[in-house]
């Protein structure tokens, strides 16, 4: 340990990731949600974020976002400061985040999404609200356009979360537990329509509570509880060894056996 | 119906709509964010503002008046913030924690000040007055177009003209990013939009709109429009822009019945004394919040709850 | 001076000691009342009640004079208001329950239309031939020049009757303030408590229209509640505490306005438990402003010092320019960016914490233990030292496999 030595100029983080963050530590008054997280996910692929409870998943997508401060670290988006990639970044956030006693229809809600486009001034056109309703058609909810948000089920908000996300048309997809107490036919929509992004190109990046389905779903997975536990494919990264770090003793070896994961 | 409607009603149902208006528009998004009870707030603290206005200036001239109260407004908001970040007080208790103790130092001065001479007082801060905006040049629909009679107007129409055309302005060009700040705060950060900046925004044209009312038509209908006219079009319809409609349609009704209710209800009822114009406003409004209660389309809570 | 030492210590008249007397029991009562409010978030439901007595001080003046009588009698005045308050309640409830709005705009709504209509009858008052010297403005600001002596004591017996009730219902309230699906779990009625609670408040306004008056008595019920909190986490110390806060301040502020000409008694006793509040804002040791400050940055410290010195640990590089300088302040790194002896040591120890932790939190089945890892807790300040020595072993022989 004698020989060690300090380089002072940071390097870039991967200009290639669509996020990428390093020394990343967030902390909510004097106990820390995050401590010292490295991560970085790649392009056109669908990652999930895992972990247990209170790990920090939610936290490391808002820190990410610049939402709520952090204590230390950087973030990159396609190399650059989060701040100048707001139009490529689409953000998905929980859907009990907000208040659906609001007086506002679900196409209203979608074309939110076009905000970037039409600013203060620009008149919204025949052509956007085409456009926002194609994107309502593709996560299945034309014929419910002019509903009251309020009147929508759980999984019908969540996907018009998606739908607006989808409007924006961005490059990076952040979605917060997007599969929280949906629907099963809401679930295979939303996957679906998350598989589509992937096949354009497009980037996910999704925290996620459900460990049985992350094989299925994902190419890349974060596992995390304040630090990172591993990041790397999902074949390789998501074993029992793995969780069993990540969760302790809160998933018990029957759950990991389930699984069906080698290791361990 | 003629001459005398425009000499001693037209001036003060005018003023009484515009302050209602200007009042009830930014109620709309504060009712939908929770803050319903700035403007409570806000109300309470214009009398400390005018108080020290007239200690610095010595008089009770309009615009030193209103620069105190919207002083005092800046301040109270600033405190509030202050008191629920650094103290970790939930907001309703941060914001009577401050504005009591506003209202109390308000008090105090006005009381170790010497005004005895000058017509500053508390009741006149609640409740304005409006009776007394009369145009008394005026003789009939005809002044309406006399420019020396139109030269008399109470400068209290203008002045409220103008204030309630500029909030009128500020919310139809900041609708986009107030509605969606206002729906999904976290989305809108992540597009970058200064929600912080929005919010104190439109605190700040809440308060501007109660400073610029409160001379005319006193803090009783300032609170009641910011809170009832939004409260009553919340009920009638699931749609922001319609919303904000009726919100309008029921300030804008509540100033002329009240008005009119305050000042020949009494002679109707074959009392000789007209009543406050400025509570009765305010109470035609929770008349109409309260139909709206009983009767609006959309008054219950529908669908299915958020979370889980 | 002295006039305040002799107000202080009731020595000042009867009714000025009166006057002290019932100002210290009202602050008492408002600030453990308030508490349960406070507790329960609902700070400003008393802001409705309050402006929702004046329509009732009206209608109770017109009734009596309508029945002959002079219509300046207090209790009867105050029995007014406390129905026209408890009618304000209703409506806000009933708003919350039957419609969409929520309860921050029924309270707006009530204490508007309800002070409007107040408003209204008093003008309606003022034009009656015994209206004019009703005195009834002073019920917003409270006033005790020319208080009647009756008047004095029955402010006294209310304040006393208040804190009576609190101390006998304290338990119940303090329960279903702080959790109240765990008060009905264990056989409370919530409801009843809720009711209970409100009662008291509205006992607290109707006293306080006199003394402080209607706009000013919302601060007793808030401030003493606010001002306590930062000196406790524990909600019946709460309780208490604000109202030995709100005892005081009326005690202090009634003395302090009989000892001179202009200093109104309602103002003077707020802005006394505003000072409190102020002090205890700053300076309170646990949730207090510099003490929040200080933790803050120390925290911020230790997450750079304990960052770097993982990185140290293993011979990655440090970028964060503050992280650099507290290792370098602190002697753990060189100007040149080598390590001392004593950051060597620092990081041997924190490796090694690092690896106990890890090993851990993957065998020790007690997640409430494993749990406190945060990343900055050493890990001996979580387990006995045997449990270490457990640790270690597994360490060792997961080493040797």
């Amino acid at each position: 340990m004698a020989d060690l030595t300090l380089i002072e100029t940071p390097e870039p983080l991967d200009p290639a990731s669509p996020l990428a963050v390093r020394g990343l530590t967030v902390s909510y008054g004097e106990k820390p949600a995050l401590f010292s997280l490295d991560a970085q996910f790649p392009v056109g692929a669908m990652s999930a974020i895992v972990g247990p409870n209170g790990a920090g998943k939610s936290t490391f997508l808002k820190a990410a976002l610049g939402l709520i401060p952090k204590v230390s670290g950087e973030v990159s988006v396609f190399g650059r400061d989060a701040d100048r990639m707001r139009d490529r970044i689409a953000y998905v956030p929980q859907r009990a985040s907000v208040d659906w006693d609001f007086p506002t229809t679900a196409l209203d809600v979608v074309l939110m999404g076009l905000f970037g486009q039409v600013g203060l001034w620009r008149r919204i056109t025949g052509q956007h609200r085409a456009h926002a309703r194609a994107c309502l058609a593709r996560v299945g909810m034309e014929d419910f356009a002019d509903r009251q948000i309020g009147q929508l089920s759980g999984g019908q908000q969540q996907r018009i979360f998606l739908a607006r996300a989808l409007a924006q048309d961005a490059d990076l997809f952040l979605l917060d537990e997007p599969f929280a107490g949906v629907d099963a036919a809401t679930e295979a929509a939303i996957i679906g329509v998350l598989k589509s992004l992937k096949a354009e190109g497009r980037s996910v990046v999704a925290v996620h509570h459900d460990l049985s389905t992350v094989a299925e779903y994902f190419d890349h997975v974060l596992l995390v509880n304040l630090r990172r536990i591993a990041e790397g494919p999902v074949a390789t990264t998501f074993t029992a060894d793995t969780l069993a770090e990540a969760y302790g003793g809160r998933l018990g070896a029957v759950q990991i056996d389930a699984l069906a994961l080698q290791g361990g | 119906m003629g001459a005398e409607f425009v000499q001693f009603s037209l001036t003060p149902i005018l003023i009484g709509i515009f302050a209602s208006v200007a009042c009830a528009l930014p109620g709309n998004f504060l009712i939908l964010r929770r803050q319903a009870l700035i403007g409570d707030a806000i109300s309470h603290v214009v009398l400390p503002g005018i108080v020290v206005a007239f200690l610095i200036t010595g008089t009770v001239a309009t615009w030193p008046m209103l620069a105190g109260a919207a002083g005092a407004a800046l301040v109270a908001v600033v405190l509030i913030e202050a008191v629920r970040r650094l103290g970790k007080i939930e907001p309703g208790a941060a914001m009577g924690v401050i504005f009591t103790s506003l209202f109390a130092g308000g008090v105090l001065l006005l009381e170790q000040s010497d005004t005895s001479n000058v017509h500053l007082d508390v009741e006149h801060a609640l409740m304005g007055n409006l009776e007394q905006l009369i145009w008394l040049r005026a003789d009939g629909w005809a002044s309406l177009l006399d420019p020396i009679a139109l030269s008399h107007l109470p400068p209290e129409l203008p002045r409220m003209a103008i204030a309630t055309l500029i909030i009128a302005a500020l919310t139809w060009v900041f609708w986009r990013p107030l509605k969606l700040s206002s729906f999904d705060e976290g989305f809108a950060r992540a597009l970058g939009l200064p929600v912080n900046l929005i919010s104190l925004g439109l605190v700040a044209a809440a308060a501007a709109a109660a400073v610029a009312a409160f001379d005319a038509v006193g803090s009783i209908i300032v609170i009641a429009m910011f809170i009832c006219p939004p409260a009553a079009a919340r009920l009638m319809t699931n749609r922001l822009g319609a919303q904000v409609g009726w919100s309008v349609v029921f300030a804008t009704l509540s100033a002329i019945l009240g008005y009119i209710l305050a000042g020949y209800g009494p002679l109707w009822l074959g009392a000789s004394n007209s009543v406050s114009a400025a509570g009765m406003v305010a109470a035609v409004s929770g008349v109409i919040l309260a139909l709206a209660c009983l009767f609006g389309p959309a008054r219950h809570r529908v669908g299915v709850a958020a979370g889980g | 001076m002295s006039g305040f030492l002799d107000a202080l210590l009731f020595q000042a008249g009867y009714n000025a000691a009166l006057v002290a007397l019932g100002a210290t029991l009202l602050g008492f009562a408002a600030g453990a009342g308030g508490s349960f409010l406070f507790l329960r978030k609902r700070a400003l439901v008393s802001d409705a009640v309050a402006h929702a007595t004046l329509p009732g001080v009206g209608i109770a003046f017109i009734l009596m004079v309508a029945f002959g009588g002079d219509g300046r009698s207090l209790i009867g005045l105050l029995a007014g208001s406390a129905v026209s308050a408890w009618l304000g309640l209703l409506a806000v409830e009933w708003m919350v329950r039957r419609t969409r709005l929520p309860e921050d705009a029924a309270i707006g709504a009530v204490l508007s239309v309800f002070f409007g209509l107040g408003v209204v009858l008093l003008t309606v008052i003022q034009g009656m031939s015994r209206g004019r010297q009703a005195g009834l403005e002073d019920f917003l600001l409270g006033s005790t020049a020319g208080m009647l002596r009756q008047d004095a004591i029955l402010i006294a017996v209310g304040g006393v009757l208040i804190v009576g009730a609190i101390w006998l219902l304290r338990r119940p309230m303090t329960l279903v303030a702080f959790d109240p699906a765990f008060a009905a779990a264990r056989g409370v009625d919530v409801r009843r408590v809720d009711l209970a609670m409100m009662g008291v408040v509205l006992a607290v306004t109707v006293i306080g229209l006199k003394l402080v008056g209607l706009i000013l008595i919302v601060a007793l019920l808030i401030i003493p509640p606010v001002t306590a909190r930062f000196w406790s986490e524990r909600a019946e110390s709460v309780v208490w505490i604000a109202g030995a806060i709100g005892g005081v301040s009326g005690w202090i502020g009634a003395a302090w306005s009989a000892s001179a000409p202009a200093l109104p008694t309602g103002p003077i006793i707020v802005l006394v438990a505003t000072g409190a509040f102020a002090v205890s804002l700053m300076l309170s040791p646990a949730r207090g402003v510099v003490a929040a400050v200080m933790a803050r940055r120390a925290f911020q410290t230790r997450v750079h010092r304990r960052q770097g010195l993982l990185a140290l640990a293993r011979s990655e590089p440090i970028h964060d320019r503050l992280t650099l300088k507290i290792l370098r302040n602190e002697g753990f790194l060189r100007p040149d960016g080598v390590a001392t002896e004593a950051g060597q040591r620092a990081c041997a120890r924190i490796a090694r914490d690092e690896q106990r932790w890890s090993v851990a939190r993957r065998l020790h089945h007690d997640t409430g233990l494993t749990g406190r890892y945060d990343g900055l807790t050493p890990i001996t300040d979580v387990f006995t030292p045997d449990e270490i020595a457990w640790i270690d072993s597994n360490i060792a022989s997961e080493g040797a496999a």
